[in-house]
């Protein structure tokens, strides 16, 4: 084959146009494997549920409510938390899948090709946040029949929607990094749990000042606190203040700190 | 520019583990070449660092002209890699994974298909095309890997043991794929465990043992370099056993107390000799076997001492 030494212009990099197969790669592989993207969405629901349901009468009361109308309340003050625990849900998925892709030998392949490096991440990055949003979508919906009722109007229900997305953008980036990390399917489901669990020690279920002292001094400090009183704030129609600023510089953090944890990852060597 | 592949002095180390020592060798373009060593001996390695997924410690490794660490990008422009583990997307199609590749590699939407449908036909793939990867055997998905590295129209393709763990008949199946891709003008690399593989496929086949190179040549020339054939005598008692050795001359002893070995071309001309030498001495032949030296007696004897002395 008299091929030539290859020029200058085969060589360019398209990280764009590569970014776009492997999202499409990703977003076939969700469809093809639904129940995952069922189960992330059915934790939250199924916490939605409990709560409403099981703790809502007595919770609400604890906010100064009759049980009447404290469920009503309480579905209103716990939705916020349930929408972050859903993103949170969707970002273990993310983990367990790129493990998933790691342990398989296509990820092999990508690296001996001549394609733009990040994309293979980018892919994954923006199909779930794809994933992302319809799943808070949904679990959003769920909660709107079960009695959350906010106060925002068009402008606050888009203020929410861009905010959540550049949450999920953040942790996402973490939980790509936490999926190379883990070299295996079994530890990359467990390495984000405590994604999942922090929404408990925060202002998501129960108002801080209920707290004891030295777990209330940690929900007030960790990140998922400013971050659910932003959502609740511009779900109320309130403005969110400072909270805003503080997720916003966390949202920064963690997304910068998983982007470059990730990159290092997937550019060291192959192990024998 | 002749050559595909060029390896000087190269050196891995993984920790204190030596895996690969000084290694040198050149592939010529439109050539396959085996690089042939039991389990352990670096073949993977040398793929993996001439594909670009390792830097190697010390030494020189060029690929289509490019070297692999200053200029990793243009090696990864000019080769294709069908790993040990199979580099498919076991959630899509077979179709949808050429698709990919066809789009990695940027051509056109119409170009795309007509390469995917190109290349389901070519390896025998057309009737699976439309279903999931993780239901095809083992021998289709190996080919499908295949056909994968191809959409690229690389012009060097690193076979890291295509064919291990294939039943006899996509083994056959495969080498033919192989033979194809030679006549087209693309040059392959080829790791194995099978000297029949090597034998069969290989312009030159070069035996790694312990992390270097024992020797290189054509398969002939590696056959020649060890004692050559000989004919396998069984008798039926020890008289005979006895007298043989006395009349026989140049005989060496078998592991079986019954049966010595008599060195032999293994032509006709030479048996009938034999056969003629023993019917007029009246000896009861009970087995006769006509060995020839093949590359399981060359890895053997090459791969042995080797082994034990590093």
């Amino acid at each position: 084959m008299s091929t030539p030494t290859l020029t200058a212009p085969a060589l360019r990099f398209h990280p764009l146009r590569d970014s776009t197969t492997m999202l499409r790669r990703n977003l076939k592989r969700m469809l093809r494997y639904p129940s995952m993207t069922v189960l992330l969405i059915g934790m939250p629901v199924i916490f939605l549920l409990l709560f409403v349901y099981v703790f809502g009468g007595t919770m609400g009361a604890g906010l100064g409510g009759s049980p009447a109308d404290g469920r009503a309340a309480y579905a209103n003050y716990l939705t916020p938390g349930i929408l972050l625990m859903t993103v949170m849900s969707t970002v273990q998925g993310t983990a367990i899948s790129i493990a998933m892709d790691m342990t398989e030998g296509i990820i092999t392949r990508f690296r001996t090709m001549h394609i733009a490096r990040v994309s293979v991440l980018t892919g994954h990055v923006i199909g779930s946040l794809i994933q992302a949003m319809l799943a808070v979508a949904v679990v959003t919906g769920v909660a709107l029949l079960v009695g959350f009722d906010p106060a925002a109007d068009l402008l606050g229900w888009l203020a929410t929607a861009g905010f959540v997305g550049t949450v999920a953008f953040a942790f996402i980036w973490l939980a790509v990094a936490l999926g190379q990390a883990s070299g295996t399917v079994e530890t990359a489901s467990n390495a984000p749990m405590p994604l999942i669990l922090l929404p408990f020690l925060s202002s998501g279920f129960v108002p801080t000042e209920s707290l004891p002292a030295g777990i209330r001094w940690f929900a007030e400090y960790q990140p998922f606190t400013p971050i659910i009183e932003t959502m609740r704030a511009l779900l109320a129609g309130n403005p969110p203040g400072n909270d805003l600023w503080i997720a916003l510089g966390w949202c920064a953090v963690i997304a910068l700190g998983g982007y470059l944890w990730s990159k290092r990852l997937f550019n060291r060597e192959s192990k024998l | 520019m002749t050559s595909a592949i060029t390896v000087t002095g190269l050196r891995k180390a993984f920790g204190d583990q030596v895996v690969l020592d000084n290694l040198d060798l050149t592939v010529a373009r439109g050539t396959v070449f085996a690089l042939l060593g039991a389990n352990g001996a670096g073949k993977t390695t040398t793929v993996k660092i001439l594909s670009t997924l390792l830097r190697p410690d010390a030494g020189d490794a060029r690929v289509a002209g490019h070297d692999v660490t200053r200029d990793a990008d243009a090696v990864r422009a000019a080769i294709g890699v069908t790993g040990q583990f199979s580099a498919v997307d076991n959630l899509l199609t077979g179709e949808e994974n050429l698709r990919l590749m066809a789009d990695l590699h940027h051509l056109g939407r119409r170009e795309a298909r007509r390469k995917a449908a190109e290349l389901l036909e070519q390896f025998g793939l057309t009737d699976a095309g439309g279903k999931a990867v993780s239901t095809y055997s083992g021998g289709m998905r190996r080919r499908l890997d295949l056909a994968m590295t191809l959409v690229g129209s690389p012009q060097v393709i690193f076979l890291d043991e295509p064919t291990t763990g294939l039943d006899p008949r996509s083994r056959r199946d495969m080498w033919q794929i192989v033979r194809d891709l030679v006549a087209g003008g693309v040059t392959i690399f080829l790791t194995t465990q099978y000297l029949e593989e090597a034998d069969e496929l290989a312009d030159r086949i070069a035996v790694l043992a312990g992390g270097r190179l024992v020797a290189e040549g054509t398969a002939d020339e590696l056959k020649r370099r060890i004692p050559g054939g000989h004919v396998r005598l069984r008798f039926t008692d020890q008289r005979d056993h006895d007298k043989a050795v006395r009349v026989l001359g140049h005989t060496a002893p078998d592991g079986d107390a019954l049966a010595l070995r008599v060195p032999s071309d293994g032509s006709v001309r030479s048996l009938k000799a034999l056969i003629d030498q023993l019917e007029a001495q009246s000896l009861e032949v009970g087995e006769l076997s006509v060995h020839t030296p093949d590359l399981d007696d060359v890895f053997l004897a090459l791969t042995d001492d080797k082994v034990a002395t590093a």
